[in-house]
């Protein structure tokens, strides 16, 4: 066996605190090294070219590159070695970089730890045996999960590019939280009237086949091949038959609901629509208010509908789907008000947040657009906007910058003297940030053209005092305290992960960061791909993002979808788990653990009970091969011989 | 009633300057079969001076006292002074936490503090151990008119992750206990502003204008009484009270009584008993309208009947 070691600089990275010279010094002593050298850049093209002249000239059957972490360059050097004629799983890499020259400064230690790791990888490579991929072919419908803006831009870009899509939205209409707003920044153009028209399209595309009102129930299979169970939660009412009349809502006796889509400005009815553009614009009870759940007697909606549509009988329906990609866009949530005691979020009427308080300033809102506050329905002359709240708060979890909440206070801020001529506001802020396009120039006008007080400086305390609100901060330019009568208190609060994000990133087993935001595959170069493959994600489910970013993903993603159905069968990676069906002895073990259900019971001609791997759903996380109690099952490319190999390396030379 | 027994530190100003609150604190928990035992040599807890030189030495004179009750085998000790309650809080976890200050601490010490006693607030076993429903039976008497504003001050529940009790920006615990002894409390925003705490020597000024607020902000709460867990909020509130009147030209004139005392008063002990003579606001108009708590009981009953038929009505109009 003739292994070949490429030792690489990276520039300074690796050179500045190892010595790589004297590294592949000690590699050429290594048993069966038949070659080694440094190169600056091995990852450069001539860094490879020098890879594929040695693997000729010293007819060299193993290839061993010390560098950085394979997450960079492992593919990379794979297809070089490839190219060669060589199997590509004849490739090992030794980090030396991010395990050793970036995190050591004693230049022995690391020239030390670098010969060792290149010790472990060439024993590894020389037990290494060729694998194949095999093909298999993939099921050209994407999933889509969420129907806000970037779900919706996901779905309609996929659409459009010929693939069946499965829309599923957890609420009754598609439109999410953009549906909400009033006006959208910094155009101050009406957001329901340039979201309509792509809420149209959703529901009249006949590629789109939409869930609404629906969850995720269970997602089984791997890219190209998934099998997805959708809950379709009761509606109590036939969508088939209803038309969007409203007659039931006008006649409903339950006016105390809470209204979701208003986030409780006002009472709701206990059916309804969520908003007169819901699409489909179709009602549904809210069990939990209504009488004829409650009581056991009412009907009045039944009674009242024109079409006979309601059926207080109705249960959860679950179907299956089965696609090829996911692309998940199942937005944000907001910190609850009562997480901010210090505002007296939760305990006075008149601290509201700003998503209530975009919905007072809507049309189609509780108040037809007439700014009112909650407590006494008057009309606020002068409201103070308090920022980061919640936001850029260790203290209660919250370190991160919400994203969005500088612009739509100064779009709040302008649209309130709009509405109300004689009206104040004030803005406490931390800073003023306001990075996109024609953004800065725009929180500016709030403040030179709409006479909007910003107050550099936190609040600490907000109470009641008669009919005002009192406003305690700091001005932190001036140096002094300040206190404002308000009669209204805006807070910008916190921009959080939706409550049941967690849950479903272990049904789609992708990775969340410590606040719930899904985590891409790269922060810069693969910002809408997870670790999962075929799965993608879109606007604020992966952090907090504006709707151009938002919009940007949801089609960034649609064409990572596209871009993988372009071809009609996938590879499938060959490291994944197989069975000696002459050791095992069927005792079901790692049928128990495999996390993926990857593992089957099989039937012998003999008669004897094997376990074996079904190639496509095994992840190759390797728990099978540690469970295996005869060492039956093995999980290629990492067999029990070649991380011993690895360990002897190590420990006994 | 099972007798439940506490490590008592009383601490400097119940002795002195607040002993009516020592007196009320040790009525109540009689009362409630709570039996107090106060350590012997107990010493000072190195209050605000200590901690304002030198945090070894400060936490030094608050370990020397845990180290006595540590001593005694007990694992809790309780106080009423929410200042005492911090040092030994602080200087315990910090102890705790870092193994070089706990040494730096012990070698100034005769005998050694191993960090094995937690320090609670009589509030604190009030609503944890005890509980709303044994300090409720004792009540006996009734105050119809009274009306308070639970003030907690600034250090009885903060920081939060040093006092580890109740909400800091909003706590309820004294809120709750006055509800179980049958007193109506008020919606109070200023539950925990600051009076101006030991500032009133040095700025007195700042210190009356602070505390007028908590003052008028529970006029306009509909308080007519403010309850407060701390010696050194009382002297601010009550002891000052003419003093701030001279100041911000105000003319206050509303009584403020230690959570304990209010307890008392409801379990029957005269003001006397509980030392509320001592203060400088006296409360005689509102204690006089004390009845028995069996006339409330009727009262309430008798409202109730006469509620019943419209409320029927009602659901009739409904359905």
């Amino acid at each position: 066996m003739r292994v070949g070691v490429f030792i690489c600089h990276c520039g300074n990275n690796i050179a500045g605190t190892v010595e790589v010279a004297k590294v592949a010094e000690a590699a050429r002593m290594m048993p069966g090294v038949a070659f080694a050298t440094t190169y600056m850049y091995t990852c450069s093209e001539p860094g490879q070219e020098e890879i594929k002249e040695a693997i000729k000239r010293e007819k060299l059957d193993r290839v061993v590159v010390a560098a950085c972490s394979p997450r960079m360059h492992e593919v990379t050097f794979r297809r070089t070695v490839e190219k060669t004629g060589l199997n590509r799983y004849f490739f090992e890499m030794a980090n030396i970089r991010e395990h050793c020259s970036w995190i050591g400064e004693d230049k022995e230690l690391n020239t030390n730890k670098a010969i060792e790791a290149i010790k472990l990888a060439v024993e590894k490579a020389k037990q290494n045996k060729p694998l194949f991929p095999a093909k298999f072919k993939i099921n050209k419908r994407v999933l889509v999960i969420g129907g806000g803006v970037a779900g919706m831009q996901a779905a309609l870009d996929c659409a459009d590019g010929g693939l069946d899509v499965v829309l599923v939205e957890k609420s009754p209409s598609v439109g999410g939280m953009m549906a909400r707003l009033d006006k959208t920044f910094p155009t101050v153009d009406c957001s329901i009237c340039i979201l309509g028209p792509k809420m149209v399209d959703v529901s009249q595309h006949e590629k789109i086949n939409l869930y609404a009102y629906s969850e995720i129930e269970e997602i089984k299979g791997y890219v190209g091949n998934y099998q997805i169970k959708i809950r379709k939660k009761a509606t109590y009412v036939d969508w088939s038959k209803c038309t969007g009349c409203g007659a039931c809502i006008e006649k409903c006796p339950s006016r105390n609901a809470f209204d979701y889509f208003n986030f409780g400005v006002a009472p709701a009815r206990a059916i309804n629509i969520p908003f007169p553009q819901a699409i489909p614009k179709k009602a549904k009870i809210d069990a939990q208010f209504c009488r004829q759940f409650i009581k056991g007697k009412c009907g009045v909606c039944a009674k009242f509908c024109p079409v006979g549509a309601i059926n207080y009988e109705m249960k959860d329906e679950i179907v299956t789907e089965d696609v090829g990609a996911i692309i998940v866009a199942s937005g944000y949530g907001l910190i609850d008000l009562d997480k901010l005691p210090e505002y007296g979020g939760g305990r006075y009427p008149d601290v509201i947040s700003g998503i209530q308080y975009e919905r007072i300033l809507n049309a189609s809102g509780p108040t037809s657009g007439h700014i009112e506050r909650p407590s006494d329905h008057a009309e606020p002359k002068t409201i103070v906007f308090v920022s980061c709240a919640g936001s850029r708060d260790k203290s209660i979890g919250i370190p991160y910058c919400s994203n969005f909440c500088c612009m739509y206070i100064a779009k709040q801020a302008i649209l309130t003297k709009d509405h109300i001529p004689d009206s104040r506001s004030y803005v406490f802020y931390m800073d003023i940030r306001s990075p996109g396009k024609g953004y800065d120039e725009f929180t500016r006008r709030a403040q030179e053209e709409y006479g909007v007080q910003y107050i550099r400086g936190r609040v600490s305390r907000i109470y009641p005092k008669g009919k005002k609100m009192i406003v305690k901060g700091a001005d932190t330019l001036l140096g002094t305290q300040v206190e404002i009568e308000a009669d209204l208190v805006v807070l910008a609060t916190a921009v959080t992960a939706t409550t049941d994000a967690r849950t479903l990133a272990e049904k789609l087993h992708i990775s969340y960061d410590p606040h719930g935001f899904y985590v891409e595959s790269h922060p810069k170069l693969r910002p809408v791909e997870t670790n999962t493959s075929g799965v993608f994600l879109a606007g604020a489910c992966q952090g907090p993002k504006d709707i151009p970013a938002s919009v940007g993903q949801g089609s960034a993603a649609a064409a990572k979808v596209l871009s993988i159905f372009s071809k009609d069968t996938l590879e499938s990676d060959p490291q994944i788990a197989r069975v000696n069906t002459n050791i095992c002895v069927g005792c079901r073990k790692c049928i128990g653990t495999c996390p993926f259900g990857a593992i089957e019971e099989q039937q012998l001609r003999d008669g004897r009970i094997i376990a074996n791997v079904i190639e496509t759903v095994c992840a190759g996380c390797g728990i099978c091969n540690s469970t295996c109690p005869c060492g039956a099952i093995q999980l290629q490319h990492f067999t029990d011989n070649q991380l011993l190999a690895e360990v002897n390396a190590l420990c006994l030379t | 009633m099972s007798e439940k027994e506490y490590i008592y530190f009383p601490g400097c100003s119940l002795e002195a300057s607040a002993i009516e609150y020592d007196m009320s604190v040790r009525k109540v928990l009689a009362a409630l079969g709570v039996k107090l035992i106060e350590p012997d040599d107990w010493s000072c807890c190195g209050s605000t001076p200590a901690h304002s030189v030198d945090h070894v030495f400060a936490a030094a004179v608050a370990a020397r006292n845990l180290a006595i009750v540590e001593k005694m085998g007990a694992s809790t000790v309780i106080t009423a002074c929410p200042a005492c309650l911090s040092a030994f809080k602080k200087a315990h976890l910090r102890m705790k936490k870092e193994e070089g200050f706990k040494k730096e601490v012990n070698a100034i010490l005769d005998e050694p503090y191993n960090c094995g006693v937690t320090a609670k607030s009589v509030l604190q076993i009030l609503v944890e151990d005890i509980g709303p429903k044994p300090v409720a039976e004792k009540v006996t008497l009734d105050f119809p008119d009274l009306k308070v504003a639970p003030y907690y001050g600034c250090i009885i529940n903060r920081p939060p992750e040093i006092m580890e009790f109740d909400d800091p920006e909003n706590p309820m615990a004294m809120d709750n206990l006055m509800t179980s002894v049958g007193v109506k409390v008020c919606d109070f925003a200023f539950k925990v502003e600051c009076c101006g705490a030991a500032f009133g020597v040095a700025k007195r000024k700042m210190v009356n204008e602070l505390s007028s607020k908590v003052l008028s902000m529970a006029l306009d709460a509909g308080a007519n009484c403010l309850v407060v867990t701390c010696q050194l909020c009382h002297q601010n509130l009550d002891l000052r009270q003419g003093q701030i009147n001279n100041t911000m030209g105000s003319s206050f004139n509303i009584p403020v009584l230690f959570f304990t005392q209010v307890m008392g008063l409801t379990y029957g002990y005269s003001p006397q008993e509980l030392g509320i003579d001592k203060h400088n606001i006296q409360a005689e108009g509102l204690l006089k309208t004390r009845r028995p708590v069996e006339e409330r009981i009727k009262e309430e009953q008798e409202k109730a009947k006469a509620k019943k038929p419209k409320a029927k009505k009602a659901e009739e109009e409904e359905s």
